[in-house]
């Protein structure tokens, strides 16, 4: 584990060596950064495309491969990297551990993940193409239909599998065994509770992924017929395994979002967590439920009534849990005393924008309903109103919220607060619309579309470089504060932070909490 | 284009349009589609039913919402720090914990039980008067009506709009992409039974005003029905990804009275008799050039180009099949290329289309064989 | 609990570990089979039993006629023509039928070819007894040769009453590739 009293290492061996959990968390945050620019980019080019009816930049073949890189980039390289980096600055500072409990371990777990990337992203030059599946990669599209580099999307998604189990035993490990003296599971901080629970959900179900992928590889190299009618298999089954690990990893991306913007709300309203108690257990509920409701991304596959009809009913309940949530986040707020930073407006932004994803949620949950809503752009709308307003602006909250404690710099409200507004008006014009194309009749995955539905999907256009572009700023206010940003030593940055995290040096030093704090 | 001025005028408003047209969402006419914001009830009681659960649910939600949000907004004004509040420090009460777990859970119960009985509605499929199996390929749609004697009637319906209008050198028609040379037909007031299935990958059937989504999937037959009030035509596309052409593969479904119906399946069946004859038939160059170009824009332009020059597929223009011998070239048209996107395409198109389209192909783009192929030489290649 | 080692860290990945090992076979050898059963048991996809249904039914019944509709695909690159002989049948519970499907080889080469059945509505597949089908096996064919492909069957006295009409499909997919190399996975 190397010795404990030096600083960090010089020059590139720091990096590629380190295991020390601020050095791997702060390269989880680089590596997903840039891996959510890549796969903006690729939103770019649909977006671009999208703009005018008829095709005028890429084929229609290009343009598949570009739907499936943005879901597997934002999903597998963007939000659950970002996180696991998370995860690891944070936790052992909030639990009052000196590091993760496998640092080693921890090294490995981040430096697998570029190079299956690099696979992953390497197929767009390939005889071929890239994936041209979608990122849910139905069978047998991604089978007997696949293009050649396929097999080389089979191997990343292995490697970056292996990737989130090893992080997540070491998170599991880390909570379950490294807490100060006095840190009971019911007093740590919901950010670690959340991550926790998401840890366990990895655990269990990126294996699944992998049988899944497994199982594609053979039958595309093998013989087997896990997938294809001819030799006794069933399609239909791919849906059942991948949807028994896709719907988990739907609260894999969104529990951890749940759980920065629960240490965020109190700080800013200076006022404790409201239901504490009942937070932990609505997300273990949720949790729960996530394993019996895969089947709603299926509806349509002719599934038995009893079976629809079991799924709906499951599925409707996350409901419960979800306004649990919600309700005790505006709690938390009520007759508090707030002010409104950029992280604060990050969570209010999330709360809003999250909550009418979730009723859209609600409403796809209806079976019958579904049988409209499902494979058009409404769903499209639904999930990035979870994903994207709900994942993605509770982590821009986080940099904001903890930048101040990693770097010893303030970052500039000003630029912040703009980077919230450009995203929150960019966000809403480049989703809100696509809810109304999509009820309106247009499937989701397509190159181009009916005159109807042009002057939605301009705006939509148009809000996605909005909103692609306020990225831009907030990569710019980061590196300025990391190089020039005011600096600041006090070790409680927010005046209504609690928590260890608060409690050592600003910046924090490279190692922390040697000797177990005390918690009482 | 046609829409550009407005398209624009409506962006510089889109907030307040986005607004309006929430506002609005009860009340668009299923008239004119141009900017539909709403799910429309259709021309079935099912769609009118699921059209109803779903504003049932919206406005709940809607209700939920103005709740949630006024009082986090009420917060966000008047306990903020600026006006010199100080916070309070309560964080739990039980009671209030379960009011809110409990009071969900029967507005829950409340949306399941039309939910319920709309879905028990739908996967009632029982005693629809006829039957059409639909079959999805990569990427058209084929239909075929059972007939109790096995005079079934089948075709393809392929996407019509022009490539030009596609790829931006000719003005687009007003139903861009949801036009098909051949729509399937069914009558009014009609349980219609769809048996729905796959030829290569998954596909999913859906036409939003008859409400109907149903997966096709290869190997497995899925059934779905329908019962249109009103005659029209009802025009929807492909849902599930199933390729590179997965847009362009639209649903056009002419609903027409019964007597109407009755009469374009006796033609339809005529028709099918009417090429059985003129398998029979000689035909002249000129004659095969015209049917085969038609052929060609329909089956091969998009992976062969316009002029042969290829794409996708390898290029017609010089090819050494097209301008190989006879039965080599038949036998790439009516067998395909396995494991390749090039399809056996001898059961998708009748011995009269092939001979002309083969002909076509030998005889343009600067090919110029001046060979005929003829109904019958395609009749006995297949046959041997 | 259970403890694997002394040291809890190294005990809680072993633990961990093992989970996620446990859940990768879990894949194999639960889910799929678990899956089979079901459909067999749900007749999720329409899917009926591959095998040769062997009991005796209690008698024919009379009363009641149920109509069973034919339907034939060919999967992409299956040149063959394949259909049913009769389209549409009209037969009674419990009584014993017979049909026959065609097939015919157009291609000069031997081909084998592989029919898989699907009935709908999928709840009446679990009624659907097949006492002879040429889809229980591959079905191999010479070029230029046809064959006539026979089929037997027996609606269960106990399909629910509300069933007048049952479709049975079959698609028939090209298999010469997957013969004699390896064995299909189920």
């Amino acid at each position: 584990m190397g010795d404990h009293h030096h600083g960090p290492a010089k020059g590139l061996s720091r990096w590629l060596f380190t295991t020390n959990h601020k050095d791997i968390g702060t390269m989880y945050l680089w590596f997903s950064f840039s891996m959510f620019i890549l796969g903006g980019a690729f939103a770019m080019i649909i977006r671009a495309e999208l703009f005018q009816p008829g095709m005028q930049l890429v084929n229609p073949a290009f343009f598949n491969q570009m739907t499936t890189l943005h879901g597997l980039v934002m999903v597998f390289g963007a939000i659950m990297p970002s996180f696991v980096g998370l995860a690891n600055w944070m936790i052992p500072m909030m639990i009052g551990a000196p590091d993760m409990a496998l640092p080693r371990m921890n090294n490995w777990s981040f430096w697998i993940l570029p190079p299956a990337f690099l696979i992953l992203a390497s197929t767009l030059f390939m005889e071929g193409g890239a994936p041209n599946f979608g990122w849910t990669f139905y069978a047998p599209l991604s089978t007997t239909y696949a293009p050649p580099s396929v097999t080389y999307f089979i191997f990343s998604i292995h490697v970056l599998g292996l990737s989130s189990i090893m992080g997540s035993i070491n998170i599991i490990a880390t909570v379950m065994n490294m807490r100060a003296p006095g840190m009971t599971y019911m007093k740590m901080p919901l950010f670690v509770w959340t991550w926790l629970i998401t840890a366990f959900l990895l655990v269990a179900v990126m294996p699944v992924l992998a049988g899944a992928v497994t199982m594609m590889l053979m039958d595309i190299h093998f013989g087997t017929s896990f997938f294809s009618a001819a030799g006794g298999g069933d399609p239909v089954l791919f849906q059942h395994i991948f949807w028994f690990f896709g719907h988990p990893e739907v609260y894999i991306i969104i529990l951890p979002a749940f759980g920065v913007v629960s240490q965020i709300i109190p700080t800013f309203a200076r006022k404790p967590l409201f239901g504490y108690d009942s937070m932990v257990y609505a997300t273990a509920a949720i949790a729960f439920l996530s394993f019996i409701v895969w089947a709603h991304h299926m509806y349509t596959v002719g599934m038995p009534v009893a079976g629809e009809l079991f799924f709906m009913y499951a599925t409707m309940l996350i409901a419960v849990p979800t306004g649990v949530k919600v309700f005790n986040w505006v709690t938390t707020m009520w007759r508090g005393a707030m002010t409104f930073e950029t992280p604060m407006l990050f969570c209010m932004g999330f709360l809003v924008l999250f909550t009418i994803g979730g009723f859209t949620g609600l409403m796809l949950s209806i079976a019958p309903a579904d049988f409209q809503y499902h494979d058009s752009y409404f769903v499209v709308a639904h999930f990035h109103y979870v994903m994207v307003a709900g994942a993605v602006f509770s982590m821009s909250a986080a940099v904001y919220y903890w930048l101040p404690k990693w770097c010893g710099r303030m970052y500039n409200e000003t630029m912040g607060k703009t980077h919230f507004w450009i995203s929150f008006v960019g966000f809403n014009i480049t989703f809100f619309p696509q809810h109304f194309v999509g009820l309106a009749g247009m499937p989701r995955r397509i190159p181009d579309y009916a005159l109807q539905f042009a002057d939605f999907n301009m705006m939509s256009s148009i809000g996605a470089f909005i909103y692609g572009a306020s990225q831009i700023l907030f990569l710019y206010n980061v590196i300025a504060t990391i190089v020039a940003g005011k600096p600041t030593s006090e070790a409680k940055t927010w005046e209504g932070a609690e928590g260890l995290e608060w409690t050592v040096a600003t910046p924090a030093p490279y190692h922390t909490f040697e000797t177990p704090p005390q918690v009482r | 284009m046609l829409l550009k001025a407005n398209r624009l005028r409506e962006l510089a408003l889109g907030p307040v349009l986005m607004l309006l047209s929430l506002a609005s969402a009860g009340a668009a006419a299923a008239g004119d589609k141009v900017n539909q914001v709403n799910m429309a009830p259709g021309a079935t009681e099912i769609g009118q039913s699921i059209y109803d659960l779903h504003m049932l649910i919206f406005w709940i939600c809607v209700i939920i919402g103005a709740l949630v949000f006024g009082v986090m907004f009420y917060s966000i004004y008047y306990h903020r720090k600026s006006r010199g509040v100080t916070p309070s420090t309560f964080h739990e009460s039980t009671k209030v914990e379960i009011a809110w777990t409990v009071v969900p859970f029967l507005i829950l119960i409340g949306m399941a039980v039309p939910a319920t009985s709309t879905l028990l509605d739908i996967y009632d499929f029982d005693d629809a008067e006829m039957d059409v199996l639909i079959t999805g390929y990569q990427w058209k749609w084929k239909y075929e009506y059972l007939d109790e004697n096995g005079e079934n009637v089948s075709f393809f319906s392929n996407l019509r709009t022009p490539q030009g209008e596609i790829y931006n050198t000719a003005e687009k028609g007003e139903h861009y992409l949801l036009e098909v040379d051949e729509p399937l037909v069914i009558p009014v007031d009609t349980k219609v039974r769809f048996l729905v299935t796959a030829n290569d990958v998954i596909h999913s059937w859906w036409v939003p005003e008859l409400a109907v989504k149903k997966d096709a999937i290869p190997g497995f037959i899925n059934e779905t029905w329908t019962k249109a009030s009103v005659e029209g035509i009802y025009r929807g596309q492909c849902a599930e990804l199933c390729g590179k052409d997965h847009g362009f593969m639209p649903v056009v479904v002419n609903v027409v009275s019964k007597d109407e119906y009755a009469g374009w399946l006796e033609t339809k069946k005529a028709e099918a008799a009417e090429i059985r004859e003129l398998m029979a038939q000689t035909f002249t160059l000129d004659e095969l050039m015209t049917r085969g170009k038609a052929v060609y824009e329909r089956n091969c332009l998009a992976c062969h180009g316009a002029n042969g020059e290829g794409g996708v597929g390898t290029a017609i223009a010089g090819s050494a099949i097209a301008m190989g011998d006879v039965s080599g070239h038949l036998e790439i048209g009516i067998n395909g290329v396995p494991g390749s996107a090039m399809q056996a395409f001898g059961g998708q198109i009748n011995d009269v289309e092939m001979a002309a389209v083969i002909t076509y192909q030998r005889n343009a783009f600067g090919n110029n064989m001046g060979d005929l192929v003829q109904p019958i030489d395609v009749y006995n290649h297949k046959k041997g | 609990m259970l403890r694997v080692s002394s040291n809890p860290v190294v005990d809680t990945v072993v633990k961990l570990a093992s989970t996620a090992v446990i859940m990768f076979a879990f894949v194999f050898v639960v889910m799929v089979p678990l899956y089979n059963v079901l459909c067999d048991a749900l007749g999720i996809n329409g899917k009926t039993s591959g095998e040769a249904y062997t009991s005796v039914q209690a008698g024919v019944d009379e009363s009641r006629t149920v109509t069973i509709q034919f339907v034939a695909t060919n999967n992409e690159g299956m040149p063959w023509d394949f259909g049913p002989s009769v389209t549409m049948m009209k037969v009674h519970p419990g009584a014993s039928n017979d049909t026959v499907f065609h097939a015919r080889n157009p291609l000069p080469r031997a081909m084998v070819a592989q029919a898989i059945p699907s009935v709908s509505p999928s709840r009446a597949a679990a009624y659907f007894h097949k006492t002879e089908c040429f889809c229980f096996n591959q079905q191999p064919l010479d070029g230029d040769s046809s064959a006539e492909m026979p089929l037997q069957f027996i609606i269960d006295r106990d399909l629910p009453s509300d069933i007048h009409t049952i479709t049975l499909s079959y698609t028939i997919f090209d298999v010469t590739d997957m013969v004699g190399g390896s064995i299909a996975a189920r």
